[in-house]
C-alpha cells in the first residue's frame, strides 16, 4: 500500500503537470483577445460568421465548460443576425462587502454592462464576470452546472423519497415502483462496495454517505449526456468537493491505526524524514486521484462524442451525418455505461479508502 | 471558463447542496429503505426457520404417526391372537364338553341297551321256563296217565331224592 502511493502520488503529479501543458501549452483557439467576432454567444452577422473557418476545439470547449445561461440553440433573424437562445439564470456576485443579483441575461452574453448598487460588472468571452475598476468579485452565481446540479438534487429526493414510501407502505416491506428497480441497485453497494471493504461491523455508518455519492454522480453523469445538458461531474471543482467528502469522511473516521501508519510508520528512524511526508503525501493523493479519474472520465466522453458531431461541420457535408450519428449513438451508449461505472468507481475507492482508514490491525500483523 | 480551475460558485453550491442532500436522504431515504430491506430480510430468514422447524415437525409427526400405526398393528395382532386362541379353546373346551356329553349318552344309552337286554333276557328266561314247565306238565300229565308210570316215577324221584329205604 505505501509504494502504491508514492507512486500514485507521483503519477498524479506528472498528470496534472501534462493535463496543465495540454491546456495551456498551444494557446487554444477560445484564449484569443475577446474584441475579435465570436462563432458562439454574439451578435455576429452571417456573411462574417461564415467566412470564419469552424474551430471544433473551440466549440467544444465551449460546450464542456460551464456558462452562465442555458443556451438551448442559436437564431438567425431576418436581418442575418445571429441571436442565441438560451434559458437565463440568476447572476450572485458579492463584490465589496455587498451581493449584487441579476439575471444573466443582464449581460447580453457579454454586450452589455449591468451596473448593480453603483459597480458596473462586465463578462469576457469565456464567462468570467469581472468589475469594471477591477475590484475582487466572488462569482457565487447559479451557473448552468449549478441549475442541473439543483434539478439532480430535487430528482434525488422525489426518486428516493418516493421509494422509501414505497416500502413503509408495504406490509411485507416489499419494494413498489421504482424501488423493484433501485432496490438492487441500493443492494449492491451495500453488499459489493459497503461491505466486502470496510467490514462487516462498520459499513452501516457509511452508507448514507456511499448511496447518496453512488447516486448523485450517476444521475449527473446521465443528465449531462441529455442534449443542452451541464457537464457537470465533468467539472473538476464538482469532482473536487465529492472526493473532498470522501478525504474529510476517511480522515475523521481514521483510527489509531491508521494514523500511527501515517506518523509512527514501522521503518528505521533514520527513513522517518522521507515515510512521513511520503505519508501525508498520500493522503492529498488519494482524493486528487478521485478528482481527476471522474473529471477527466465525463469530460474525455463529452469531448468525444462533441467531436463526433463537429466531424459534420468540418467536412461540411450532409452525407457525413448519419455516419456521425452513428458514432455519437454508440458513443453515447458507451457513455451510459461510463456513467454508471465511474460512480460506481467513486463509491467503490471511497469504500476503500474509508475501510483502510477503519480496519482493525491483524492480530499477528508484521512491517 | 478553464478547464481545470474549479470556480468558487461550483466549490460552494455542489459542497452545500450534497451535503443537504446526504442530510435529507439518510433521514428520508437510506434510513427507511435500508431499515425495510433489512426488516424484511429478518422477516425471511424468520420464515424460512420456521419453514425449516415445520418441516422437521412433520417428520417428527409422521415418525410418530408411523410408530402410532406399528404399535396399533401390533396391538391388533396381538387382539387377534388372544381372540384365536380363545375361539381355539372355547372350541376345544366345547369339543370336549360335547364328546363327554356324548360319551354320558352313549353309556346310558347302552346302559339302557343292557338293561333291556337284560330284562328281555329274563323275560324270555321266563317265558322259556313257563313253557318248560308247561311242556313238562304236558309231558307228566300224558306220561303220569297211567299208574303204574306213576308209581315208576315216584319211585325214581324218590331214589333220585337218596332216601334211605327203609
Amino acid at each position: 500500500m505505501r509504494h502504491c502511493s508514492v507512486v500514485r502520488g507521483f503519477s498524479l503529479c506528472l498528470s496534472i503537470l501534462g493535463l496543465w501543458l495540454v491546456t495551456s501549452g498551444p494557446r487554444p483557439a477560445w484564449a484569443g483577445t475577446p474584441v475579435e467576432p465570436q462563432n458562439m454567444g454574439g451578435h455576429t452577422s452571417v456573411d462574417t460568421a461564415e467566412e470564419q473557418t469552424f474551430d471544433p476545439s473551440k466549440v467544444i470547449l465551449h460546450h464542456i465548460a460551464d456558462a452562465h445561461d442555458w443556451h438551448l440553440y442559436d437564431h438567425t433573424d431576418a436581418e442575418g443576425m445571429i441571436h442565441p437562445v438560451s434559458i437565463p439564470l440568476p447572476v450572485l456576485l458579492w463584490c465589496q462587502g455587498t451581493l449584487h443579483t441579476m439575471m444573466s441575461s443582464a449581460f447580453d452574453h457579454g454586450h452589455a454592462r449591468p451596473v448593480s448598487k453603483g459597480l458596473t460588472f462586465q463578462m469576457d468571452e469565456h464567462g468570467h464576470i469581472s468589475e469594471a475598476s477591477g475590484l475582487r468579485v466572488l462569482d457565487f452565481s447559479i451557473t448552468k452546472n449549478v441549475a442541473s446540479m439543483l434539478i439532480s438534487v430535487v430528482l434525488l429526493v422525489l426518486i428516493f423519497g418516493s421509494v422509501a414510501r414505497s416500502y413503509t407502505r408495504s406490509e411485507q416491506r416489499l419494494p413498489g415502483g421504482m424501488a423493484r428497480f433501485l432496490e438492487p441497485i441500493i443492494l449492491f453497494v451495500r453488499d459489493d462496495i459497503a461491505r466486502p471493504n470496510i467490514g462487516e461491523h462498520r459499513y452501516q455508518r457509511y452508507m448514507p454517505y456511499l448511496l447518496t455519492a453512488f447516486f448523485f454522480i450517476w444521475i449527473n453523469n446521465l443528465l449531462g449526456l441529455l442534449p443542452t445538458g451541464a457537464n457537470l461531474t465533468g467539472n473538476i471543482a464538482v469532482s473536487l468537493v465529492l472526493a473532498v467528502f470522501t478525504m474529510v469522511i476517511t480522515n475523521w473516521s481514521g483510527n489509531k491505526h491508521y494514523w500511527g501508519h501515517i506518523f509512527k510508520p514501522h521503518v528505521p528512524l533514520w527513513l522517518y524524514p522521507i515515510m512521513v511526508p511520503v505519508e501525508l503525501v498520500g493522503i492529498i493523493s488519494k482524493p486528487i486521484a478521485l478528482t481527476i479519474r471522474l473529471f477527466a472520465n465525463i469530460t474525455a466522453g463529452h469531448i468525444i462524442i462533441l467531436s463526433l458531431i463537429s466531424l459534420i461541420f468540418i467536412f461540411k457535408s450532409m452525407a457525413m451525418a448519419p455516419v456521425s450519428l452513428a458514432f455519437v449513438l454508440f458513443m453515447e451508449c458507451l457513455e451510459m455505461l461510463v456513467a454508471v461505472l465511474q460512480a460506481y468507481v467513486f463509491t467503490l475507492l471511497s469504500a476503500l479508502f474509508i475501510g483502510l482508514a477503519t480496519a482493525e490491525p491483524e492480530p499477528n500483523e508484521h512491517h | 471558463m478553464d478547464l481545470v480551475t474549479p470556480q468558487l460558485g461550483l466549490l460552494v453550491w455542489p459542497a452545500l447542496s450534497f451535503l443537504l442532500l446526504l442530510l435529507v436522504l439518510r433521514k428520508f431515504a437510506w434510513k427507511p429503505i435500508l431499515d425495510s430491506v433489512n426488516e424484511r430480510d429478518a422477516q425471511i430468514r424468520q420464515a424460512l426457520d420456521a419453514a425449516k422447524d415445520a418441516r422437521e415437525a412433520m417428520v417428527r409427526l409422521q415418525a410418530d404417526n408411523e410408530q402410532l400405526m406399528a404399535q396399533a398393528r401390533a396391538e391388533r395382532d396381538q387382539l387377534l391372537t388372544e381372540a384365536k386362541k380363545t375361539r381355539d379353546h372355547l372350541l376345544s373346551e366345547a369339543r370336549s364338553k360335547a364328546e363327554e356329553e356324548g360319551k354320558r349318552l352313549l353309556d346310558l344309552a347302552r346302559q339302557e341297551i343292557e338293561n333291556e337286554r337284560k330284562a328281555t333276557f329274563t323275560e324270555v328266561r321266563n317265558l322259556v321256563a313257563t313253557l318248560s314247565v308247561d311242556v313238562a306238565e304236558k309231558l307228566l300229565r300224558k306220561e303220569l296217565h297211567k299208574d303204574e308210570a306213576q308209581e315208576a316215577y315216584l319211585q325214581q324221584q324218590l331214589r333220585e331224592l337218596n332216601i334211605p329205604a327203609r
